[in-house]
């Protein structure tokens, strides 16, 4: 049986529903010793600001049950490096190539979106969500006004597919999904991290130098689920579902729950070739359920 | 994985995709040599505990032992805990096919790996990062080397001070005699051992430094390298650069992925009068001595 992987986001065409989710595949470089970029159905890049920043002080991750915390501040070399230097070797390898954009003020994230609009990345992600910079980053995503006002911000400056990326730290992920659909996105990306802390009891010091950080693995991963349910049933833009996500099994239930494609972000850290044996569990899940087209199982879960 | 076929990984030490696909690049290391990793499972051959809480392991790993170089790390993934372990490599045997580590328990995941036996797998990801310099990249064979090691620091730099054998000189400091490790590994090797205890149990009594100073003072010396706590790389990198002696010293961090994508072991560098935030994983560990912002 011919099996077809593609997924159509925000009408760009993935060859499989499995993306680097942003911040662990810095810009695609990092594991190509162990096999080609273009296995990837995209990869979302390490969020980019307008210029480089060095990020938080170290320890910036510290271990938790099925999970970690992690608080690196958006470390990045600038948007001009990345157009530079990555964009051109991540096109020749990769796939679908998705600039993931941060900023302190409404006028950073457009300006980067305009410097991006003239290259050849195929989609923009903005990151409204950041748990661990001091400005900018989650305090945009936390209210629906936040996050319309940098969605329209980045929508008037581009006509690339725009991808909004939410805060789970919110009290209703639904109605900031709605305002940055009506604000112009053609996608929704969620979650990012869950606002977290861990201390070392014998020193009285929190672990991460920054004291909080933010939460991602497993042990997020039924939140993520539920949010991704949630916001899927409420707009009528793609959305596309990460947080926690270990397994093909994780895949297809966030598939179920709504999501066009799927991010891997922490199963990465933990397994370098996770983004591949989930691919292989996806068609093997496609094979023994009679699936032709994986795209077919998009919101698909019945609800009691 | 669960009901899913694991179509993508196999047993014998190598992922399907490193063998199927051509390599397009690889990146440069520090001292522009490839640095190529793999990722895989690998038999453990030996298994001793050196002293109390301290592990050694020998690790069955052709492909790896014939590209690691001493300083490199390898990450290894235990049963149950998100995060993987870096561990130094200790000595690497390119005959018999097999590299050295060797670990202390430091808290709930190293614990559990001492529960792998001879005969039991590991799942890693090496060599990792950059080594120290070696005849490889361009440290003549002749060099008069001094290792400088604290506590389980002293482990990384057996492989390395072993290439300069008697030319090497091993300063290895511990906090009494019960905790001296490899001191017998480093004399089997031909290096000089100049070993120092905080108690005078054994050996020199207190720290690694005064012997730093007097071996440098005593004949000329090229190469200090050095691994150990934070204050000690402190002290042993003011010592060279008095005595105006390189220095590279092997830094530790919380760490991610291992591999340079995460960006979470940042340690901050000086290099050309500026400062930067680069990755203990993917510059590191080792670095040069004058450029480590301590």
């Amino acid at each position: 049986m011919k099996r077809d992987l593609t997924v159509k986001v925000a009408g760009v065409t993935f060859p499989n529903p499995v993306i680097a989710a942003s911040g662990v595949y810095g810009f695609g470089e990092c594991y190509t010793d162990l096999y080609p970029l273009s296995l990837m159905g995209g990869v979302s890049c390490k969020g980019m600001t307008l210029h480089k920043r060095d990020g938080n002080t170290p320890p910036r991750i510290a271990e938790t049950s099925s999970g970690m915390l992690n608080s690196v501040g958006l470390q990045n070399p600038g948007v001009d490096t990345f157009i530079n230097t990555h964009l051109p070797r991540l096109k020749r390898d990769g796939n679908v190539i998705i600039a993931n954009i941060a900023g302190e003020t409404v006028a950073d994230y457009a300006e980067i979106a305009k410097l991006l609009d003239s290259t050849d990345v195929d989609m923009l992600e903005v990151n409204i969500s950041c748990p661990n910079v001091k400005k900018g980053g989650a305090a945009w995503g936390v209210t629906a006004e936040g996050a319309a006002s940098v969605t329209k911000a980045v929508r008037a400056v581009t006509k690339k597919p725009l991808m909004v990326k939410l805060t789970p730290n919110v009290t209703d992920i639904v109605e900031i999904a709605k305002a940055a659909e009506s604000a112009g996105a053609d996608a929704i990306s969620l979650i990012n991290t869950l606002l977290g802390m861990r201390i070392d009891i014998r020193t009285k010091r929190p672990i991460l130098r920054n004291n909080v950080g933010g939460l991602s693995g497993p042990a997020v991963f039924p939140v993520a689920l539920r949010m991704v349910w949630q916001v899927a049933g409420a707009v009528k833009i793609d959305v596309v579902g990460m947080g926690g996500i270990n397994s093909a099994e994780d895949a297809v239930e966030m598939m179920l729950a709504g999501a066009k494609a799927v991010q891997i972000g922490t199963a990465i850290i933990s397994d370098p070739l996770a983004p591949l044996k989930i691919i292989g569990g996806l068609e093997h899940y496609m094979d023994t359920n009679g699936i032709k087209r994986i795209a077919d199982i998009t919101g698909t879960a019945r609800p009691w | 994985m669960g009901v899913f076929a694991e179509k993508t990984s196999n047993t014998t030490g190598r992922c399907v995709p490193c063998r199927k696909i051509p390599l397009r690049y690889r990146k440069l290391g520090r001292h522009g040599i490839e640095i190529m990793y793999r990722c895989g499972t690998y038999h453990i051959i030996e298994k001793t505990a050196i002293s109390a809480g301290v592990y050694s392991y020998g690790i069955h790993c052709p492909e790896i032992a014939e590209e690691a170089k001493p300083g490199q790390f390898v990450h290894i993934k235990v049963e149950g805990f998100t995060l993987r372990r870096p561990i130094s490599i200790c000595d690497i045997n390119r005959k018999n096919g097999s590299i050295r580590i060797v670990f202390e328990i430091r808290g709930h995941g190293t614990a559990k790996l001492t529960d792998s036996n001879v005969g039991d797998s590991i799942d890693m990801i090496a060599p990792l990062g950059n080594g120290f310099s070696s005849p490889q990249s361009g440290l003549a064979q002749s060099s008069r080397v001094i290792t400088v090691g604290g506590g389980i620091g002293v482990a990384p730099l057996l492989g390395a001070a072993k290439v300069f054998r008697e030319n090497a000189t091993a300063i290895l400091g511990f906090r009494s005699y019960d905790k001296i490790i490899l001191a017998n590994d480093f004399k089997q090797s031909g290096v000089n051992v100049i070993t120092c205890t905080d108690d005078g149990s054994v050996g020199l009594r207190g720290t690694v430094t005064a012997p730093l100073e007097a071996e440098l003072a005593a004949k000329p010396c090229d190469m200090v390298f050095a691994c150990g706590s934070l204050p000690m790389l402190g002290a042993i990198v003011k010592i060279c650069e008095t005595a105006g002696v390189n220095c590279e010293v092997s830094l530790e961090q919380r760490m991610g992925c291992g591999v340079g994508g995460c960006a979470v072991c940042a340690c901050g560098i000086t290099r050309n009068d500026k400062s930067h935030m680069l990755m203990v994983c993917r510059d590191g560990p080792v670095f040069k001595g004058e450029e480590v912002v301590l």
